[in-house]
């Protein structure tokens, strides 16, 4: 493995890499569990570590709209946020995305009120999924500092020029002190040179950004901001590679484990993609084969990888961290739903609920998975409501 | 071609990413016309130059000539339909734009 061995938390790693990637401006609000982030980076601009503008705002809200506007007048911008700091960025996110200021953000996960809850769930990366930004999701620290530094590359290529989410799951990766290996600045600074603004905010040449539009024009804009999403995906493969030739570590869109001759998956987001691939581990020594399918990009969702992956399987669990309330499944299955229904084979799919707020995800959920996979795949049937694995029930 | 309606674009492929404007201009040249989705014609035969029209389109998009005959600024036209609604010979026809 390339690069330098150090310990440090999910948020320190993050912090780093935006240092690593000399950022120009930080515009941030801390809020549980990300706070360790905008703290670090406080620290190295206070200490001369980092030449980068810090402005303490007084609301995520402004957080996201100051990162906007240092974003269109050319700099490198870095914030991050978790829960309800996400929620209360929201309106802004549909900005960022549609004038198509890069920004890397990232969310430390966690759940929304109520009741008030620090620990991990996924309804915030959920609940940014409409609104035009890019997002990858980290499995353990080195895939957070890894994918944050990738995500800037991403976000500002001039085929993109997207805001990009980079998600850890809150304190299971935030605060979880792990092994990683970092960069040396230098080769950060080739992989990830000065950017270069195109057609950014000049006093000499004004423009004006965001401008009513309405019956005429809406709907033309809408259908180019569409357009730029298809491309998404042939360049951030471009970017996995070249990370990969610099550091050998081999990033994917959707990361497979253990998917040959099995006939049974779940997918997954998130750092309980491990223990997922734990479980399998122990349940392919009893010879019950379980894929793990678990996906480092979630937006634009990966469609055409993730059909060719899912069409080879008789039932897939699709795994959310998240309730989406009144719909007709949970977001991440219906966005896999949805994937595969032009497929030509299709698994009979099955929701399962884990892990809310935080609730532990252990490798005897994954057999219970598993034991309720064999179940439908006897019957032949889908169950019609999804499975809550970790609750407390009777 | 004039200054304003070189800002007129065909299709979303040829707009500049992010909805900017990058000549911006006074509210002169924002011609509101474009947000026209029904178009007012006016059946010159048809009409008896009272100027029902005139009196009541908010804009003003209806042009009065010396003779009291009308006809529509199609550049500031909204297209709300008020002329035709008012017209009472029904001179004015609502029709789909392009």
């Amino acid at each position: 493995m390339k690069g330098k061995l150090v310990g440090m938390n999910g948020d320190r790693a993050v912090a780093y890499a935006a240092k690593q990637a000399k950022v120009d401006v930080i515009s941030a609000y801390p809020i549980t569990p990300q706070t360790i982030i905008v703290e670090t980076l406080a620290e190295y601009v206070n200490n001369g570590e980092l030449d980068a503008a810090f402005i303490p705002v007084e609301s995520e809200h402004t957080a996201l709209s100051a990162a906007v506007g240092a974003s269109l007048a050319g700099a490198r911008v870095f914030t991050a946020t978790s829960s309800q700091g996400l929620a209360l960025m929201y309106e802004i996110l549909w900005i960022a995305a549609g004038l198509r200021a890069p920004i890397v953000m990232a969310i430390g996960n966690r759940a929304l009120s109520p009741n008030i809850n620090i620990h991990c769930s996924h309804d915030d990366a959920y609940a940014a999924r409409d609104t035009g930004w890019l997002q990858f999701f980290a499995e353990n620290v080195q895939e957070a500092y890894d994918l944050t530094l990738m995500a800037f590359r991403v976000a500002e290529d001039e085929r993109v020029l997207l805001p990009t989410i980079v998600n850890l799951d809150g304190f299971i990766l935030t605060h979880a002190l792990e092994g990683l290996y970092v960069l040396e600045d230098a080769e950060v600074d080739a992989f990830l040179p000065k950017r270069k603004p195109i057609n950014p905010i000049d006093p000499k040449n004004p423009k004006t950004y965001g401008p009513l539009d309405f019956t005429d024009w809406y709907m033309e804009h809408k259908r180019l901001q569409f357009e730029v999403y298809q491309k998404v995906g042939g360049v951030v493969r471009e970017v996995f590679d070249e990370y990969e030739k610099l550091t050998g570590r081999h990033y994917q869109p959707v990361k497979t484990f253990n998917v040959e001759g099995a006939d049974k998956a779940i997918v997954i987001l998130g750092s309980s993609a491990g223990t997922a691939r734990f479980a399998a581990r122990k349940l392919a020594e009893k010879g019950m084969k379980l894929g793990v399918v678990s996906l480092t990009q979630y937006r634009p969702f990966p469609v055409a990888e993730l059909r060719k992956v899912l069409e080879s399987f008789d039932v897939v669990a699709v795994l959310d961290r998240s309730v989406s309330f009144g719909s007709p499944g949970n977001q991440l299955f219906m966005d896999v739903s949805t994937a595969l229904y032009s497929s030509k084979k299709r698994p009979i799919l099955v929701n399962v609920v884990y892990g809310l707020g935080g609730r532990d995800f252990t490798p005897l959920h994954v057999e219970r998975i598993y034991a309720a996979l064999e179940e439908v795949q006897r019957k032949g049937e889908a169950p019609e409501e999804s499975l809550w694995v970790g609750l407390r029930e009777g | 071609m004039s200054e304003a309606s070189s800002f007129v674009l065909k299709s979303w492929r040829e707009m500049p990413p992010g909805g900017i404007i990058p000549v911006p201009k006074t509210s002169l040249l924002n011609k509101t016309g474009t947000w026209r989705a029904l178009k007012p014609v006016i059946n010159q035969a048809k009409c008896i130059r009272c100027l029902m029209c005139w009196v009541h389109c908010p804009e003003p998009a209806i042009l009065r000539g010396e003779d009291d005959s009308v006809a529509v600024d199609y550049d500031y036209c909204k297209g709300c339909g008020i002329c035709a609604n008012v017209c009472p010979v029904h001179a004015i026809e609502m029709v789909p734009e392009g």
